[in-house]
């Protein structure tokens, strides 16, 4: 059975996908996942996939790994790999090819290892599950793996648990894993989303090295157009289930046909070179917030006889805000940026330093002493899906807390509607669920939420990090309007600096608790004075790419390390 | 691990502390106390109950008493019964080999059923079989133990007269298959309820898992559905698992008071309903320590098993 699949001569084309339709269950809001989709890839290329989420990209890749979930079915089409039409193939023989002729990585790399096996049993398992090899040389195999996906000590990296690797780490385990059989074919669902934009890079030009010197065929699913840029030699844009463009990837970055790729380009953020205008509402003077010196750490008590582990989240950091300005604090994961935000609005105790807010300082302040400038402050959350309760209307998510505060029920009803309608929601959404609205609309009711109060000052933490693009940048626009017209003070707590540089008109670069670089985004982002910020500058994927720039898809040689 | 060990020896030995303080106070509070059977005795007079006091130091302060039977107890002395004067330790131990033959056999039947049930309830999830195993399940949990051993003697005892009625042997028998013949009731029935707790909680920690990325991962890598579940779904939904056997390890050993009462058998259950009764104050305390150190133990062999299985938690 194994054996039989290679045809003679490979052709031209690795992949073909012919009127693909894949029904979802019914009382969706659409009665197909994927309708009429076909597209090539074609062999030794990187065929990228883009759309929004629900687009159906990743539902595309799952049908022709044979893993769809078994709600979604495939009413017709065909799915030829490497010569052999797999439509109908049992799950044995569908089987036999996953890992052998076709290979897949995911989003996540943390929760794609198995917590209890260690990475070189994870890297030998494909090998066994295809009875190829003996156990001596799969080891063998899977050590060279290691070292050729560039993880530093292959001989240790095999007996660690994935627990112990870093997210890019753990990315570079399941290519090894995807290569051990040296398919044809590789799937990337979106590898390098959940990752820092530097190891983003990396992972990005291992890709893009691998397939060149292997001749392999990728298809490479994403959202994120500077990916595109990055990577891609064709593309093909899919919206609600249809494919809408495609194209070479230059053409279809630089001189896109159709209005939904023009609208996705244009809503990918960019960097911007000059500074925010500045504000009308910002007035001159006082300052509405100043940190002096913030200190917080973390201790793990590790029980009677051990001393705490202590990690500093945040650093001896210090800055000033005034009314109407945004202050973008960027940093990657770890680097103490969410635990800044937490720490201002008082959900974490500081443990050392000053918060001054209108002039006195609230750092030290108890619970009851704050609760009346509690509301001044308020915060917008990152997922728009877990920061509302389910179980409770949109009226009643945007008034408890006012009422808790001492409104009227009445006056905070009137409020609300009139929140409503001024973040673009229809005020009837008072009396729904959150189930019933979009991951957009969601946000907006946050941002709604956290303006009951008429604060002073807003903190968003990764505000439009879970939005799609499109919904990004409105809500970007939004939170802009609402500034002008308030004279909010923010602080913009984002890993991608794109976002960043649209939105803020000072700039904090955090690393390790530190604040390694302040200023402008011009001066940031144009002439950045650290190391670590120019890193920063230099991964973010696509900065050249546009309309009106040149792309660079050569692979970025020394950037794998 | 040495320290890990010493935080946990210093928190079992504060834990049995209170619990030793605890239960002697309160079976002192119990009115009548152990010569009260006396009282009524026409051959015992006010005098002979005053010196069987005095004989068995019952005459002394409650803290004196106390703290004379901890110091005891620390130097390895588990006192004397009352009733018989044999020795605490060897009236547990006759009375717990009984009971681990009965819990023994009841966990095996329980923890191989649960699993069976609670996999295959997740696996086909909404199925058939999983809505009879959720209702068998509730079914099993609500009705009392001793129900099902009442009605089980009644059909395999009485109308059938397949497997004997209670006892652990036939006296003048004695043989292996005499003790099976005489297990398999009391196991069953004991199992019943287990099974349903078992399985609920497999099914649970099955279903987390089997939506996991690492089991997608598995299937593209093209590993085949049984290793799948054998290797990646139920090696990881063990886990929680083993939390929940190291606390139902105490009951295997203290036993089941109602399921051996119902058969007759002569295990810790019942050893400590009677001694209560009685009011053999040594017995009774000695098990309540007993219990004590196996509820401890319990959940520390279960850390350590967790440990020795998530090597996150074994090397960080």
């Amino acid at each position: 059975m194994v054996g039989s699949v290679e045809p003679e001569t490979p052709g031209p084309v690795a992949l073909s996908v012919r009127d693909l339709q894949v029904a979802l269950p019914a009382g969706m809001d659409r009665l197909h996942a994927v309708d009429d989709v076909s597209f090539d890839l074609p062999r030794g290329k990187i065929l990228c996939i883009i759309g929004e989420s629900g687009s159906g990209k990743s539902v595309s890749a799952n049908a022709i790994m044979g893993l769809l979930p078994r709600a979604l079915r495939i009413v017709s089409g065909r799915i030829v790999l490497n010569g052999e039409d797999i439509t109908d193939l049992g799950p044995d023989r569908l089987r036999a090819l996953r890992g052998r002729v076709v290979s897949m990585i995911f989003q996540d790399p943390l929760s794609a290892l198995n917590p209890l096996m260690t990475v070189g049993e994870q890297i030998e398992e494909v090998m066994a599950a295809h009875d190829v090899g003996s156990p001596r040389s799969r080891a063998e195999k899977a050590l060279s793996l290691l070292d050729e996906v560039g993880l530093p000590d292959p001989e240790v990296m095999f007996h660690q648990y994935p627990f112990r690797l870093s997210g890019g780490q753990r990315q570079r385990v399941m290519i090894a894993m995807a290569l051990a059989l040296e398919p044809a074919i590789l799937i990337a669902d979106e590898p390098t989303t959940a990752l820092d934009v530097t190891t983003q890079a990396q992972i990005l030009a291992l890709i893009r090295e691998i397939q060149q010197r292997k001749g392999m065929s990728v298809m490479f699913i994403t959202h994120d157009f500077g990916v595109v840029a990055e990577i891609a030699d064709e593309v093909v844009v899919m919206e609600k289930g249809r494919i809408v463009e495609r194209g070479l990837a230059d053409k279809v970055l630089h001189a896109p046909d159709h209005p939904y790729t023009k609208q996705l380009i244009a809503a990918v953020p960019k960097l911007r070179s000059g500074d925010r205008d500045s504000n009308e509402a910002a007035t001159g003077g006082a300052q509405l917030l100043q940190v002096e010196g913030l200190m917080k750490t973390y201790r793990s008590a590790r029980g009677l006889f051990q001393p705490p582990r202590i990690v500093t989240a945040v650093n001896d950091i210090s800055f000033e805000l005034a009314p109407g300005r945004t202050l973008g604090v960027v940093g990657e994961s770890g680097s103490g940026k969410s635990s800044l935000g937490r720490v201002l609005i008082k959900l974490l105790d500081n443990d050392g330093g000053r918060i001054l807010f209108e002039g006195r300082d609230i750092a030290g302040l108890s619970e009851r002493e704050f609760k009346p400038l509690r509301t001044k402050i308020q915060m917008i959350f990152q997922d728009p899906f877990a920061s509302l309760n389910p179980r409770a209307t949109i009226g009643y998510s945007l008034t408890v807390g006012p009422v808790a505060h001492g409104m009227e029920q009445d006056e905070a009803r009137r409020q609300a509607m009139a929140l409503l309608e001024h973040v673009g929601l229809d005020p009837g959404a008072y009396d729904r669920y959150p189930h019933e609205f979009s991951g957009g609309q969601r946000q907006r009711v946050g941002i709604a939420r956290a303006l009951m109060f008429k604060p002073k000052l807003l903190i968003a933490d990764e505000a439009v990090s879970a939005l799609d693009v499109s919904i990004q940048a409105q809500i970007l626009q939004l939170l802009e309007e609402i500034q002008r017209e308030t004279g909010v003070a923010m602080i913009f707590i984002t890993h991608d600096l794109r976002v960043a540089s649209q939105i803020c008109d000072e700039i904090a670069v955090m690393q390790k608790g530190r604040v390694v670089e302040y200023g402008a985004p011009s001066q940031i982002f144009m002439s950045p004075r650290s190391d670590y910020t120019r890193e920063l500058v230099a991964a973010i994927p696509g900065r050249d790419a546009g309309p009106d720039a040149k792309t660079t898809t050569e692979p970025q040689a020394g950037m794998n390390r | 691990m040495l320290r890990f060990l010493l935080n946990r020896i210093t928190q079992i030995i504060v834990l049995l502390v209170i619990v030793s303080v605890i239960g002697f106070f309160i079976l002192n509070l119990i009115p009548g106390g152990p010569l009260a059977q006396y009282a009524l005795d026409p051959g015992m007079t006010q005098a002979d109950i005053e010196r069987l006091k005095e004989q068995l130091g019952l005459n002394r302060p409650l803290y004196v008493q106390y703290l004379d039977w901890a110091w005891r107890l620390v130097q390895g002395d588990w006192g004397q019964s009352f009733r018989d004067g044999t020795s605490v330790l060897s009236v547990i131990g006759r009375h717990l080999f009984a009971t681990l033959l009965l819990m023994g056999s009841s966990t095996v039947i329980a923890v191989a059923v649960g699993s069976w049930v609670g996999i295959r309830g997740a696996t086909h999830r909404y199925s058939t079989f999983d809505h009879v195993a959720t209702i068998a399940a509730m079914v099993a949990l609500s009705i009392p133990t001793f129900w099902f051993g009442l009605v089980g003697i009644y059909i395999f005892s009485l109308q059938l007269g397949w497997l004997p009625a209670g006892n652990m042997y036939t006296v003048g028998d004695e043989s292996v298959g005499d003790y099976l013949l005489h297990l398999i009731m009391p196991s069953v029935v004991l199992a019943l309820v287990h099974i349903a707790i078992w399985s609920r909680y497999m099914r649970t920690a099955t279903l987390d898992v089997i939506n996991q990325d690492f089991v997608k991962t598995a299937r593209a890598k093209g590993v085949s559905e049984r290793r799948i579940l054998m290797k990646h779904v139920v090696g990881n939904a063990l886990l929680p698992m083993i939390t929940l056997a190291g606390m139902q390890l105490p009951s295997l050993l203290t036993g089941a008071l109602v399921t051996e009462t119902v058969f007759t058998w002569p295990g810790m259950g019942r050893l400590f309903l009677d001694s209560i009764s009685y009011g053999d104050y040594p017995v009774v305390m000695g098990l309540l320590m007993f219990s004590a150190i196996l509820v401890i133990f319990g959940n520390l062999i279960a850390d350590i098993a967790v440990a020795i299985v998530d090597p996150r938690i074994r090397l960080s």
